[in-house]
């Protein structure tokens, strides 16, 4: 059961990856890409990560997704305008692609990967809770800086074009 | 034949390639934006699924922190993006190439 449930996420994901790539509107992207987070959180249930996959719907799905689409609506680009793909760069990405997956594969003949996957239940919402107030106090106030910095750099951007805009 | 780390792995490669793909032919700044989550996302998969078959909780935390930064660099990313939209009118790599000359 799990295993067909591996195979469906896993075949969701990649199917509306590809269509983020190769889709000519914009708005089919954003929504390939929602399509392929719902996958990849699958995933994350499967692999014992519930808590994960619920942050990342709630982050991506909720957040980013919506602001993606918001801003193509705002942009107004028109669809059907794009050109074709140059013979070079997708013969660059094909190759650096399958460079990607040859390590991969080639990964599983020499190391010894873990089986693992001995607990059953998991990590619940304390063990994480133990972890980011213990171990990694020190990233998560980073992480918090962080934040506050992106927050002001955003005001700033959209500041700044506005006054150039009156200026001109 | 039980799904096991190397079956992530792989899948976490493919998405990543996938998402390689998406930056190098895309024109469109927006859609270039979106490949760049989708090889962020690949990411956290592969880090999830050491964490989960080595029995640790690291993979996880640190999932946790690219899931916070990610949601920064979109704000700022996008930003930047409409700014460049402001100032050019248009948001497609092959017109914006005012360095070159």
């Amino acid at each position: 059961m799990a295993n067909l449930l591996f195979y469906f996420f896993a075949l969701l994901a990649l199917v509306s990856a590809a269509l983020v790539v190769v889709s000519k509107n914009p708005v089919n992207a954003a929504l390939g890409l929602l399509l392929s987070l719902v996958g990849v959180a699958g995933l994350f249930v499967l692999l014992n990560a519930a808590l994960l996959a619920f942050v990342l719907l709630l982050v991506y799905a909720g957040a980013v997704v919506a602001l993606f689409l918001f801003i193509i609506m705002l942009l107004d680009t028109r669809p059907g305008q794009q050109k074709p793909f140059q013979r070079m760069t997708l013969i660059a990405a094909t190759l650096g692609g399958a460079l990607l997956v040859v390590g991969v594969l080639s990964l599983n003949q020499r190391a010894a990967l873990p089986a693992g996957g001995a607990s059953v239940t998991g990590p619940t919402l304390k063990h994480y809770a133990e972890q980011l107030f213990t171990t990694y106090l020190l990233p998560v106030q980073l992480v918090g800086f962080l934040l506050l910095i992106a927050m002001l750099g955003v005001i700033v951007l959209s500041k700044k074009s506005d006054q150039a805009e009156e200026g001109s | 034949m039980i799904a096991g780390l190397m079956h992530y792995l792989l899948l976490s490669a493919v998405l990543f390639a996938l998402g390689f793909f998406g930056v190098l032919l895309r024109k469109n700044t927006l859609v270039i934006y979106m490949s760049l989550e989708l090889m962020l996302i690949a990411a956290t998969l592969a880090l999830a699924a050491f964490s989960h078959f080595n029995d640790t909780l690291d993979g996880n935390v640190f999932v946790f922190f690219i899931l916070t930064i990610a949601a920064a660099e979109v704000a700022v990313g996008l930003a930047i993006i409409v700014a460049l939209f402001r100032k050019r009118g248009t948001v497609q790599v092959e017109a914006l190439n005012h360095l070159r000359h």
